[in-house]
């Protein structure tokens, strides 16, 4: 399968303005899982209000949350797909850009030193386009999300050595929940990265952060840890908003990678309520939104 | 308690307010965020606009060019305007309600002691919108009246006519309240069995 660009470029312009507006199924699922358990009225009250207001976006038509986010695309390769790497990646730039200024959508993207908005939610090094490969035969999946800052800013990164053990790395996480408080929109999606360098650590927690509720760590260790972390987050009375309540969390997702012996590395980073993706998977049969 | 205030409001009004209340806006309401009150406060912009007696929102929106009309004066029109997190406009609290005369702040998250001094010092409030909410809260305003600083778009000073804004909750009052500062205590209390259970005591 020969990869089409201009085909790239017209679903990276869809997928992100899907994302702003679709909630994926299994967040909403999430948020049902959430109104059962929750016993406090003022949490109640707000968990009720966001499940309204994702009905209210269907039927208006409207994006979920002003915050654009972020751009970034999560490109998978599979086999036998022939593609021009230099042409994909301005695709998806150029799809990017077009869904700012077409639909029209907030561009939220600023020279970090500057802080000059081109108004395409572009800039240097954004979109971010991650690309990595599969073993699914002529199959290209691209995934979208657009992250919100007010949880981005909620990320962080401790070297913790190994004598330091596992208890400090759950004590990193249940502290810095607490420190977040409200302030990342929750409830939330605790990604948390163990393990690697301090950039595959951090890009981990991401991975984590995004994952889709329902799925567990592929790794039997970070599953545990994941299972206890997720009910210890939740007896924290910090709630929806931070206002109050027992749903901190949807969940807290691990993702681990390999390190040296002398390391210990911990990250966190969160995904908010509105924890939107969107993907599709193109094949010769032609694109099929997931 | 239930409030309906129509803006802009008394520093009396303010003080009537207390954490738990629930206060839905009428009229005007003022949009700013991080680089408009860097602007106004760090490089000395000034705004036509007077504040004074009114309701701030954390916010840059999703906006429309159109042609200007009555009901597009400024030549846009709303698209989503939602809520962001108001923490980072820490530093900025004090001299919005001492300097311009701001009565509320509208946001999520919740702020600091900072914020909570200078609302019992000038008498303001902090109002908790539902963030991330968004579709929802579009549905509450009417039009953008007005835009100021726009230069900084979509970080300009915008003025919303709206109806039937909220209810909100009063999250932080002028007497010294915060549900915020209530439940990181709170969360702080429970923080040792927690981490027992977890085998992370320390």
């Amino acid at each position: 399968m020969q990869l089409d660009t201009r085909e790239l470029e017209e679903l990276s312009k869809t997928l992100y303005v899907r994302a702003l507006k679709l909630l994926p199924r299994d967040i909403k699922a999430g948020f049902t899982a959430l109104q059962a358990r929750e016993t406090d009225a003022t949490g109640r009250a707000v968990l009720a209000t966001m499940v309204e207001n994702i009905a209210v976006a269907e039927r208006t038509n409207n994006l979920l949350c002003q915050d654009t986010g972020i751009p970034i695309y999560n490109v998978t390769i599979g086999r036998n797909v022939a593609f021009d790497g230099v042409a994909m990646k301005d695709a998806i730039r150029r799809g990017c850009e077009r869904a700012t200024t077409e639909h029209p959508l907030r561009s939220s993207v600023v020279h970090p030193l500057t802080r000059r908005n081109e108004q395409t939610s572009c800039g240097v090094r954004i979109p971010i386009i991650n690309v990595d490969f599969d073993d699914r035969d002529e199959t290209v999946e691209v995934e979208m999300i657009p992250k919100g800052s007010g949880s981005e800013n909620g990320s962080f990164l401790q070297m913790l050595i190994p004598a330091d053990g596992v208890a400090a790395i759950k004590r990193f996480v249940v502290d810095r929940v607490i420190e977040l408080g409200g302030r990342v929109c929750p409830p939330t999606i605790v990604g948390v990265g163990i393990g690697g360098t301090s950039d595959l650590c951090m890009h981990l927690a991401k991975i984590a952060a995004t994952r889709p509720l329902g799925t567990t760590c592929v790794d039997a260790e970070g599953a545990k840890i994941e299972a206890a972390l997720s009910e210890a987050v939740n007896e924290l009375g910090i709630g929806p908003q931070g206002l109050g309540g027992r749903a901190t969390a949807f969940r807290v997702h691990v993702e681990v990678a390999a390190t040296h012996i002398t390391m210990n590395p911990v990250a966190v980073n969160i995904q908010c309520h509105s924890a939107r993706r969107a993907s599709a998977v193109i094949t010769p049969g032609g694109i099929a939104f997931v | 308690m239930e409030h309906v205030l129509e803006m802009p409001i008394t520093e009396a009004q303010v003080r009537a307010l207390k954490v738990g209340d629930h206060v839905t806006l009428e009229r005007t309401l003022f949009g700013i965020r991080d680089a408009t009150l860097i602007a106004m406060f760090d490089r000395s912009r000034t705004t036509r606009f007077d504040l004074a007696g009114h309701a701030l929102l954390h916010t840059a929106p999703n906006v429309r060019k159109v042609e200007p009309s009555a009901e597009a004066p400024t030549g846009y029109a709303p698209l989503c305007i939602g809520t962001t997190t108001s923490q980072r406009m820490e530093r900025f609290t004090r001299p919005l309600l001492e300097r311009n005369g701001a009565r509320i702040i509208i946001g999520k998250g919740g702020m600091g002691p900072a914020s909570l001094q200078a609302f019992r010092d000038f008498g303001g409030a902090y109002l908790a919108v539902v963030g991330g909410a968004a579709a929802l809260e579009t549905t509450w305003i009417e039009a953008i009246e007005d835009v100021d600083l726009d230069d900084l778009h979509p970080e300009s000073l915008w003025r919303f006519r709206i109806r039937h804004f909220g209810p909100l909750m009063v999250a932080m009052d002028s007497h010294g309240g915060s549900l915020y500062a209530r439940i990181q205590e709170d969360a702080a209390a429970r923080r040792a069995a927690v981490l027992a259970k977890l085998d992370a005591g320390d």
